[in-house]
């Protein structure tokens, strides 16, 4: 085994090992009661920006491609979840909830692959600022294609209209245009959550290190290298983004059926930028930074509560001043001379353990 | 005559549109970043000339100079503190420094102004009905449409005949280059962020002046449809920005007239991705030739 081999593998057992210690310790406090409400009711929501920010960061971070769309994913995902489990409901009477959310997940995640694709043809021909932008404006094109359908259940069958609410008598509505999708049974539990992140943390960390991730980095760093070595550009950049809008629509699902609506409101182009920003503070091309940083930005607003009013103010300052401290070249180097000694300290540490084997 | 009516109103959204896009195009070509901040300083020249006309009791043209002043001070500020130490920076960096920058102005106006949507005086531009034949035609379309067209002359003579016009062109060709032929190139693009500025704030009094509710996001949709319409017509050229916003003005009303009411931005933003498919640099955009 190589040392850079050695390297990534122990990062990602550390990645799998803190999630999953996180789990243990949140269930346990679940249990001991020993958690405040609002952290309670968060938990559901964090795992699925978790997982958008992940499957965001496979896209901009080892693709190399920057998606501003990624909530319109979300959103097909949550309202398919909604859907589906409703329809599973009302029409199927399908009582068992954990099956129910095991389907509806599913069928969130295949809308929105299949969403993928639709956009990943167009989109993935363009490059840089042009493909951000078109991924935009797919995003805006998602949203207000939710904001005229109207989707409802009557004796076993699913009616559906666009732009104009033709239903039959007796309908059970389960999309209503502007109000979204409603009277949703909220059956996400932390649980499926915490399930939906292990699966992500498979899919991309595997992905990543198989030979189509190693092509689809080499994509990312020099296009006409990878094209002239014989990889099929497309192909793996259409990999990527569809394995980010699946695992986008499970998240949505998932987010969808923690609440009891779900409003196209809800995701629109700010939520997408919500998920670059998690994104890049966690560090592009770094999984456990996604994970830290969506769960930590999820959290923060809700512990600048006592700033009340000037909760975003300072979530908007730590931003603008994160960034600048970790990208001036100049305050960068004050920092890496501020930190040297010990650097040289810890080195020297790990090259003495080395001599000693 | 409706669709004339329709032509016209089109043409003025549009030229708002394209007053914006411009800052979005200038910036663009010259510190090759996205400002995402940019709406949002059109809600500030909007509230602040909103203040200017309700509380401080300015005449209307004093209340756009003060407006346009406010601006300009804010985007060369914008630029200095948030922008200029991440000129190296990767460019991701960047685009989200002007996110938080584009947060941290919207919840400032709400702190400032509260959340309440308030109603831009009709006093600015007292919206007549002007009768051409058979158009009705409000004075606010025309003042519009009438200001599109002389910022666009001024704006390309002024980047083809002046010298500090001059070097704005160079900085967004070579900026190494420029650098070395002695062109200060951190003050001209303080120069830029102060001209987007100040066509900001008069985009934002046009804007409030046909719709006018003004809220603390004002700026976010405006501001995402223009550096859309730049991207529409080229970004980086400035003749792009003006055709591609006014025809993305022109789309959106024709589009909720004829087709859909609720569907406007999606037809919108379905022509654009038609549009990028087949021209993939935009309208008047330069092709990128690949290096390798």
């Amino acid at each position: 085994m190589t040392k850079a081999k050695r390297k990534r593998l122990i990062l990602n057992l550390v990645t799998f090992a803190l999630v999953i210690a996180a789990y243990i310790i949140l269930q346990s406090m679940i249990a001991g009661k020993s958690i405040s409400r609002s952290l309670r009711g968060q938990l559901v929501p964090i795992c699925a920006w978790i997982v958008m920010a992940v499957s965001l960061n496979l896209v901009i971070g080892f693709s190399g491609e920057l998606s501003l769309g990624h909530a319109g994913f979300m959103s097909v995902g949550a309202y398919t979840g909604a859907v589906v489990s409703g329809w599973l409901l009302h029409a199927q009477n399908m009582q068992d909830t954990t099956l129910r959310l095991v389907l509806a997940l599913a069928a969130g995640g295949v809308m929105a692959g299949v969403a993928g694709v639709l956009i990943g043809i167009p989109v993935l021909r363009l490059r840089g600022d042009y493909l951000a932008i078109v991924t935009l404006a797919f995003g805006e094109i998602i949203r207000s294609l939710v904001n005229v359908l109207y989707i409802g259940t009557a004796e076993g069958r699913l009616h559906l209209s666009f732009l104009n609410k033709e239903m039959p008598e007796g309908v059970q509505m389960l999309v209503d245009g502007a109000k979204g999708a409603v009277k949703i049974k909220p059956i996400a539990t932390f649980t499926a959550g915490f399930v939906l992140i292990l699966i992500t943390l498979v899919v991309v960390l595997n992905l990543v290190n198989s030979r189509a991730g190693r092509a689809i980095q080499a994509t990312r760093d020099n296009r006409i290298a990878a094209e002239s070595m014989g990889v099929p550009v497309t192909k793996y950049k259409m990999m990527a983004f569809v394995t980010a809008a699946v695992l986008a629509g499970m998240a949505g699902a998932l987010y969808g059926l923690n609440s009891s609506t779900v409003v196209p409101t809800q995701f629109t182009f700010n939520q997408s930028i919500n998920v670059l920003v998690f994104v890049v503070l966690g560090g592009l091309g770094n999984v456990l930074g996604s994970v830290i940083s969506a769960t930590f930005l999820t959290v923060l607003p809700e512990m600048l509560r006592e700033f009340s009013d000037y909760r975003m103010l300072v979530y908007a300052v730590v931003l603008i001043l994160v960034m600048i401290f970790t990208n001036n070249p100049t305050i960068r180097a004050f920092a890496d001379r501020l930190f040297a000694p010990l650097k040289q300290l810890f080195r020297g540490k790990k090259q003495a353990g080395g001599d000693a084997k | 005559m409706i669709f004339l009516d329709n032509l016209i109103n089109g043409i003025s959204l549009g030229s708002i549109y394209a007053i914006i896009a411009l800052g979005y195009t200038m910036v663009y070509g010259i510190a090759k970043m996205l400002n995402f901040a940019h709406g949002d300083v059109i809600m500030v020249g909007a509230y602040v000339a909103f203040c200017g006309l309700q509380y401080w009791g300015l005449p209307p043209v004093a209340a756009i100079l003060v407006s346009m002043a406010v601006c300009t001070v804010l985007g060369v500020t914008i630029e200095g503190l948030a922008y200029r130490p991440l000129r190296q920076a990767a460019s991701l960096a960047v685009l989200i420094t002007a996110i938080g920058m584009s947060y941290l102005l919207q919840n400032l106006a709400l702190m400032i102004w509260g959340a309440n949507p308030k109603s831009f005086p009709r006093t600015f531009i007292n919206s007549s009905i002007i009768n051409i034949g058979q158009l009705n035609v409000s004075s606010a379309t025309l003042i519009t449409i009438l200001a599109n067209v002389v910022i666009m002359v001024a704006l390309t003579l002024f980047t083809a005949k002046t010298k500090l016009g001059k070097a704005m062109r160079c900085v967004s060709e070579d900026r190494g280059a420029a650098e070395l032929m002695g062109i200060h190139v951190n003050r001209t693009i303080s120069f830029t962020f102060a001209i987007g500025s100040a066509l900001a704030a008069i985009a934002g009094v046009l804007l409030c002046s046909s719709y006018p509710i003004l809220q603390p996001t004002t700026g976010s949709m405006p501001g995402i449809k223009a550096f859309t319409a730049a991207v529409f017509g080229g970004i980086g050229s400035i003749p792009g920005a003006m055709l591609g916003g006014i025809l993305l003005g022109v789309i959106e009303i024709f589009g909720k007239a004829y087709i859909s009411t609720e569907l406007g931005d999606a037809i919108v933003f379905a022509v654009l991705i038609v549009v990028l498919l087949v021209k993939p640099s935009g309208l008047l955009g330069k092709p990128m030739r690949e290096k390798v």
